[in-house]
């Protein structure tokens, strides 16, 4: 294929150094290795390009920069042809290739939604099934450290808003790799929320996660943490975030159950109406606005289903500030939603 | 000698409605003594020469048509002709709604097109889209029937006027412009797979100022997609003339770096060599080319659009009668001897026939069972349930 010149290219890609040998050096050790979610990303496109030679990267500084945060593609010179080469990946897997297409952020998606929306997925429907499109859109979303507004913007509600989509948001390495792989398996446009922060993060994964097809189903929250007392709802970053409050809230004595949405759309309501007939209080936590938000969605779904008459008080949403986001560090710091506030929404929610 | 008592006799012979009064039999009689081999088999036609961007030679300036290919097209062209006037008529019976943008008058770009590629070929195009559809292989009673919104549509009603789909026909694309990266994503594939295929990527002269376009020449060049970019100008994006959209018109030059060729777009031969031309460069490693087809539209811009508050009716009658696609083809091949009057007089009549066959089809023909409401959200995906307008309407979903 082409040589690797020029900015955007697409191509099979190189194995990231270091991920590789390290992880099974340390499982000989017999010690789950830590891997960080920018080395799962890696391994996981390392993987599905080698086992599917119709699978290949479209993006934005994929070819020598070796990607923006140094997961192949992204960033770099900021070179905004997103809808056009938005164009070439949906077209290219209507004929029949799996291009994971890259977005610098997903704030620059916006630039190329239309292919993403209307073009990818709507095709399989509008087509009564004729033309799949097998297209995985990834990249960060959502806040980062100081790229103030137009760098910031979470999308799990714009897109987790339309059929034909599915979305989803990984927090651990685990998630990251398997449901990469996933959506890269998957015939349908997958949208991959990352987080930028995460990039660094080291996870424990197992033994079963390094496998080559170790795989995260699609459409399946995973419960972080068991617990009797309240149920918290999370996707990507925060989910740490509750973690930690939960940590916190244990030491009071209250026992939170954590939830790992790991998927926008389809969302598995039944997972967290299961914990909120066992817990009978909900606290959403996402990083994203309130208005129409994730934690919005989740609220509407409980009052419809069964678990409505197990809420021993209304659900609760901690979100980001309803502003756009700001450059200050210390206004930044305050509309994100930290540790304390998913503890102050727990402690009133259940009025201690 | 003989050929030209022959066309004597043929000019002689009575008018439509006496040859129908009389049963055809004159016309009969006359065929019947008449031997095919009287036509002949080929003729060669001058056709115009091509405008050139960054080539130094163009398209041939003769094109050889055989009397097989001109009925083909012959028939072809009047079967898009007739389905679009026959959907016209569709429409102000309100029998089709939302959108329904015609292609009469254009035949000759998607007839030209169709014919100079292989089925293997890829072809995208935008909302005027029925031309190609049929093209590349849907029956006239399929595409009525998805106008109509039935589930005898080619896509089962779930589509309409703008997603019509076929083998390698990736539609119809309602967003201006969209289709043309898509196009262009379609060349890579077909550059990856390495069959020498190409794909025609349609837009029309409103969408050649679009961004998205330059973005898409800029990365086909760079990677040397095997993709024709093909712009049918004819010569207004809804209301608005090109004069008053672009600041240059000369849409052939606009892809800049990339060659290109400025065809009679009104001439189906001259779209086939051009096409040839066009697909030769691309199969040849060379990469894109930009193909702009002169063409017109005689409906307005969609049904909504009566088409005459920005152009005049002597416009478009000029063009009717001296530049119709399917009167030159027609010309060309009686006054060559490729054809009779009556015999293409008798494919007009078949293509009628056809035509309202497939009417009365997409007329008839159930709509979808409320069940296809929630199908083909995705694709190769277990069952599983959709939500429809309150809580308690649930459909189900299958690929």
């Amino acid at each position: 294929f082409p040589a690797p010149s020029g900015r955007v290219r697409a191509g099979r890609r190189l194995p990231s150094p270091g991920g590789v040998t390290a992880r099974r050096g340390l499982a000989r050790l017999g010690v789950a290795p830590q891997v960080t979610v920018r080395d799962a990303l890696n391994q996981a496109l390392d993987e599905e390009l080698e086992r599917d030679e119709r699978v290949f990267l479209l993006g934005e500084e994929v070819a020598q920069y070796d990607g923006a945060y140094k997961v192949r593609g992204l960033r770099g010179q900021e070179d905004h042809r997103h809808m056009g080469f938005t164009g070439i990946a949906v077209g290219a897997a209507m004929a029949g290739l799996r291009p994971v297409c890259e977005f610098m952020t997903f704030n620059f998606s916006m630039q190329a939604i239309d292919q993403v929306i209307n073009s990818a997925a709507k095709t399989c429907y509008m087509s009564a099934g004729a033309i799949p499109v097998p297209i995985v859109f990834r990249g960060p979303n959502g806040a980062s450290a100081g790229v103030a507004a137009q760098h910031s913007q979470c999308f799990a509600a714009w897109y987790g808003h339309c059929p034909g989509l599915k979305v989803v948001s990984p927090w651990s390495s685990e998630d990251a790799k398997g449901l990469l792989k996933a959506a890269i398996r998957d015939d349908n446009p997958v949208v991959m929320l990352e987080n930028e922060l995460l990039y660094g993060v080291p996870f424990e994964m197992s033994e079963q996660a390094q496998s080559k097809d170790f795989v995260v189903p699609i459409g399946k929250a995973k419960i972080e943490r068991e617990g009797t007392h309240v149920t918290l709802v999370s996707h990507s970053r925060p989910v740490g975030h509750c973690l930690e409050a939960a940590a916190v809230l244990a030491k009071e004595g209250v026992e939170c159950e954590v939830i790992n949405l790991r998927t926008i759309r389809p969302m598995d309501i039944e997972t967290v109406e299961a914990s909120v007939i066992k817990t009978n209080h909900l606290v959403t936590v996402e990083g994203g606005w309130p208005q129409f938000g994730v934690g919005a969605e989740i609220c509407a779904r409980i009052m419809e289903g069964s678990a409505f008459n197990y809420l021993d008080a209304p659900a609760v949403r901690v979100t980001g500030a309803d502003v756009p986001m700001p450059y200050a560090k210390i206004l930044e710091d305050n509309c994100i939603p930290q540790v304390k506030d998913i503890i102050f929404a727990v402690k009133k929610t259940l009025n201690i | 000698m003989r050929k030209m008592l022959l066309a004597a006799l043929s000019r002689v012979l009575p008018g439509p409605a006496a040859a129908a009064a009389a049963g055809r039999t004159a016309s009969r009689v006359m065929v019947a003594s008449r031997n095919y081999a009287d036509f002949a088999n080929e003729a060669t036609f001058e056709i115009k020469k091509c405008d050139l961007h960054r080539l130094e030679e163009g398209p041939s300036t003769t094109a050889v048509m055989t009397r097989e290919e001109g009925l083909h097209y012959y028939k072809t062209m009047q079967t898009i002709r007739r389905m679009e006037l026959k959907s016209d008529q569709l429409y102000k019976q309100k029998i089709i709604r939302g959108f329904c943008h015609l292609y009469d008058g254009q035949e000759a770009c998607c007839v030209g097109l169709e014919v100079a590629i292989k089925p293997t070929d890829h072809v995208i195009t935008a909302y005027r889209a029925h031309g190609f559809t049929y093209a590349r292989g849907v029956p006239v009673r399929e595409i009525l029937a998805e106008l109509t919104g039935r589930k005898g549509g080619c896509v089962k009603g779930k589509g309409g006027s703008m997603h019509m789909y076929t083998k390698n026909f990736y539609g119809g694309n309602g967003i201006v412009g969209a289709q043309v990266p898509l196009g262009a994503g379609i060349a890579l594939a077909c550059k990856y797979f390495g069959k020498n295929e190409v794909c025609l990527t349609l837009y029309g002269d409103g969408a050649a100022n679009q961004g998205q376009i330059f973005e898409t020449y800029n990365m086909a060049a760079l990677w040397k997609l095997p993709c024709v970019f093909i712009c049918e100008n004819n010569r207004y994006g809804m209301g608005t003339s090109v004069e008053r959209a672009a600041a240059s018109t000369d849409y052939y030059k606009r892809g800049d770096f990339i060659p290109g060729l400025r065809v009679d777009g009104m001439d189906v031969l001259c779209v086939r060599e051009a096409a040839k031309f066009a697909t030769e460069h691309c199969r040849a490693g060379k990469g894109p080319i930009v193909m702009e087809l002169q063409t017109y539209r005689y409906h307005g811009h969609s049904m909504s659009d009566p088409g005459i508050s920005y152009r005049t009716r002597e416009e478009i009658q000029e063009v009717r009668s001296k530049s119709d696609p399917i009167t030159l083809l027609k010309d060309r091949m009686i006054n060559n001897n490729l054809a009779s009057i009556e015999e293409l007089k008798e494919i007009d009549v078949a293509v009628r026939k056809e035509i309202e066959e497939a009417a009365q089809f997409a007329t008839t023909d159930p709509e979808p069972p409320l069940e296809e409401l929630g199908n083909h959200i995705y694709y190769n995906e277990p069952p599983f349930e959709v939500r429809g307008p309150n809580q308690w309407i649930k459909y189900k979903s299958v690929s």
